[in-house]
């Protein structure tokens, strides 16, 4: 019997009661007049092809229709390959299955139908120019008439809050904006079971709340949900259960949140999960702030980054925050001498650029530059250019004309202290996230530069990388390193900022402040810096220095 | 800056004709000019195509912002004619050492140049007038193109911007990890190539992810698709098709007529 026959006569309840035109859903097939509905994995793993290790294994687990669960583990415990194949998206050439697993008692790529996923990056889950379209998109390939298409795209977008037009053009979407759309994609298809892999991951923290308001109005009481977020703080209201997966196999803990953190917090903390309550001591400057390295004066770049002071200190973590759009990537950009500043300049120091003090840093030569400021970007392989990761470290050195044993002296430790040491044969694009992130800030320490600039480093860490880094940066920064942080983390600010410098979307004027954002009037040309730990104070284009 | 919106005014005559009507109008209209190596034929065709210009909307400078690679490549056209033509007939013009110019040698050359234009303009009229997203709805709806093709191929359509914003970042990534080629060209084309690895391994990574989160919707479901977007083929579609071929054809007769053809082959 064909999945459309299953859906149409096994599920006679629910088409009468709940939405009248609405699909069956999981926990609605009937076999023998007894619900068999839900999730059910016996024993389950899988194994990429070509891998020698499994990605998940023993894993047993029964998820009843209308829970919501929030999928826990160390980083490589094998959450995203679940969600992938309880979406039915590995291939059975893809790779090596064992046990069983079952969405409404059928097998996942059977019940693709009634299963829902959105993924990290918004940019590869909108297929479509406009808004509306994209929405449509999935209606059309499950051949859904004509005539309910546009009624369905115009529900789910209401649904998720989408605030514009259904022409809207995606690429004019926030991150969030775009988020939410990709929600309403999977919703206008009114799955049973809803999968979301870190939705929020890439989001600032306005777009994050919004996109998680949206799953909380949009998911119904008889919706199955399954969540893995790396924040669980901010993924718990959503939540009434938790699972964490142990990465040698098998599931660790199974319950509410308050029993699995009272029971296994303090080790699944140690093992990077960031469990909610657990702080970490903050590691404030020691001493005063140093000489000056850089001063902007009116440094911009319009149309993305409005006119903006500040001045770069040695032994000093500067903090840049802002909504998405605010110019703070540019601001890295400019700061780390890759970009021509639009409006302003940038003078360094003499103790910074020594006989170059005179040149603006975007017009030294790029072995000079990375030898004075390091710059870690956002994409960590945007920067990776050798075929091992000790080359990589090397590179730099190498083109100062050290020795080869200069070379290792220098290598070796830095390897040792970001536990890269058994990858340094590796190639840079097989690292996993957080290697690769530990390996783009190394590489950018390498050269030993006296001022490091970061755009996000801690964007979508777990906990234990997460300290590694800010223990790091805290002993760079107390050796008399200058530190610039474009970042959104809270807790890394929080951590470790000695100065904020915030940025206000000043330009991008035809968006309107999102319902429940936190957002102020926009003021032209204003960039507000205040003191770590303090409301930013309104500060018209003006960096105020405190400490 | 790679611009992929339509410039022009949607509700013109013309520019609302089903894309696929378009398409076909502007092959059936551009092909028949390429039987001709004579520039009566092509200059017709041009003065039609600028005449249609106003019922697509579109004005002729957002032509030339399209078209002007095509002045590029007349220029070309033009001077390696005039360096290496093989046929010096005609009357003698200038004669500079080995550069030698005759008549014979401009008119050919103003032919291969009107030709280039007027077989490359209806592509680019077309192309500024019509929405990508319709062309797909219509390539499925209309000439029953695979839906897995057009949508497909629509989708990798639309991260190509991304494409040039990542080359920056990638090209300021080297530079923050102290590689720059300087003035030595061997380096330079090394830098080059490795750029556009990383570029590629980016690429192909982020289309991946697309594939499978477009197969998650259900692309790949294999029941037929239904379309949100209605594509009409009409009697006013048929009409732009056949009158590209009844224009190509007469600027073709006109030529014959005038004794100025002069067939490509033979």
């Amino acid at each position: 019997m064909k999945l459309a026959d299953i859906s149409i006569f096994k599920s006679p309840a629910n088409f009468m009661i709940n939405r009248g035109c609405r699909g069956p859903r999981v926990g609605e097939s009937w076999v023998g007049g007894e619900a068999v509905g839900g999730v059910r994995l016996r024993g389950f793993g899988w194994r990429h092809a070509g891998r020698r290790a499994w990605a998940v294994r023993g894993v047993d687990l029964r998820v009843e229709r209308g829970e919501r669960v929030l999928l826990l583990g160390p980083s490589g415990a094998g959450k995203s390959t679940l969600l992938a194949a309880l979406a039915g998206l590995l291939p059975e050439d893809s790779g090596e299955q064992e046990g069983t697993i079952e969405v409404d008692g059928l097998a996942p790529h059977e019940a693709r139908d009634r299963v829902g996923i959105v993924f990290q990056d918004p940019q590869a889950q909108l297929v479509m120019a406009r808004s509306g379209d994209d929405v449509a998109f999935g209606l059309e390939n499950r051949g859904v008439p004509a005539g309910e298409i546009w009624p369905r795209v115009d529900e789910a977008l209401s649904r998720v809050g989408f605030p514009y037009h259904r022409d809207r053009p995606t690429a004019a979407l926030s991150g969030g904006e775009q988020q939410r759309l990709a929600l309403a994609g999977v919703l206008a298809l009114r799955p049973g079971l809803l999968l979301l892999d870190e939705p929020t991951a890439n989001l600032d923290p306005a777009g994050a709340t919004l996109v998680r308001a949206a799953v909380a109005r949009a998911v119904d009481t008889d919706t199955t949900l399954i969540v893995v977020e790396h924040r669980v703080a901010e993924a718990l209201p959503l939540v009434d259960r938790v699972v964490v997966l142990e990465p040698g196999g098998g599931v660790r803990a199974d319950g509410p949140p308050e029993a699995v953190f009272a029971a296994d917090g303090d080790a699944l903390a140690a093992e990077g999960v960031w469990v909610p309550g657990r702080d970490v001591p903050p590691r404030r400057a020691g001493g005063p702030a140093g000489e000056v390295l850089l001063t902007a004066d009116r440094l911009g770049q319009p149309p993305r980054l409005a006119a903006t002071d500040l001045t770069v200190r040695a032994g000093e973590a500067l903090a840049v925050l802002g909504p998405n759009g605010a110019g703070k990537s540019t601001l890295a950009l400019l700061l780390g001498g890759l970009l021509k500043p639009g409006t302003g300049r940038l003078v360094a120091s003499p103790e910074l650029a020594g006989a170059d003090a005179r040149t603006p840093p975007h017009r030294w030569r790029a072995p000079a530059l990375a030898g004075r400021v390091g710059s870690v970007f956002q994409d960590p392989e945007h920067q990776f250019v050798t075929s091992t990761v000790f080359d990589e470290l090397a590179l730099g050195l190498r083109r100062t004309g050290a020795s080869e044993t200069m070379v290792r002296d220098r290598v070796d430790p830095l390897l040792q202290r970001l536990r890269l040491t058994r990858l340094a044969a590796a190639n840079p694009y097989t690292l996993s996230g957080g290697e690769a992130r530990r390996l783009s800030v190394a590489t950018a320490l390498a050269t030993a530069p006296r001022l490091l600039i970061c755009d996000e480093p801690t964007f979508g860490q777990d906990r234990r990388t997460w300290r590694e880094l800010v223990d790091l940066f805290a002993e760079l920064r107390d050796a008399g390193h200058g530190l610039v942080t474009v970042t959104h983390d809270a807790e890394f600010v929080a951590a470790m900022a000695d100065r904020t410098l915030t940025l206000d979307r000043t330009l991008a004027l035809d968006r309107p402040p999102a319902p429940n954002a936190p957002a102020g009037p926009p003021v032209a040309g204003a960039a507000t810096a205040a003191p770590a730990g303090t409301a930013p104070a309104a500060t018209m284009g003006r960096s105020v220095e405190h400490r | 800056m790679i611009t992929l919106e339509p410039l022009a005014h949607p509700d013109a005559p013309l520019a609302r004709r089903n894309p696929v009507a378009k398409l076909a109008a502007a092959l059936l209209f551009a092909v028949p000019l390429m039987a001709t190596l004579d520039p009566v034929a092509p200059a017709i065709a041009i003065a039609v195509e600028l005449a249609v210009l106003p019922l697509f909307g579109l004005h002729p400078r957002e032509l030339v912002r399209r078209a002007w690679p095509l002045l590029a490549a007349a220029g070309g056209v033009l001077v390696t004619l005039v360096l290496f033509a093989a046929d010096r007939s005609g009357r003698l013009l200038l004669d500079a050492g080995p550069v030698v110019v005759t008549s014979g040698v401009l008119i050919t050359a103003l032919g291969m140049v009107l030709r280039l234009f007027a077989v490359a303009l209806p592509g680019v009229i077309v192309f500024a007038t019509t929405d990508p997203t319709d062309l797909a709805d219509a390539l499925v709806q209309n000439a029953k193109a695979p839906a897995r093709f057009a949508i497909g191929a629509l989708a990798a359509f639309r991260l190509v911007p991304l494409l040039g914003q990542e080359w920056q970042m990638i090209a300021m990534a080297r530079r923050a990890r102290g590689v720059e080629a300087g003035r030595n060209p061997v380096a330079r084309l090394r830098l080059f190539v490795s750029t556009a690895f990383t570029l590629l391994v980016g690429a192909i990574r982020r289309g991946t992810r697309l594939a499978v989160a477009m197969d998650a919707r259900g692309f790949d479901a294999g029941v037929p698709r239904t379309f949100a977007r209605r594509q009409r083929f009409g009697p006013a579609d048929w009409l732009l098709v056949f009158g590209a071929i009844a224009v190509a054809g007469a600027a073709l007769t006109v030529s014959v007529a005038l004794g100025t053809f002069r067939p490509l082959i033979g």
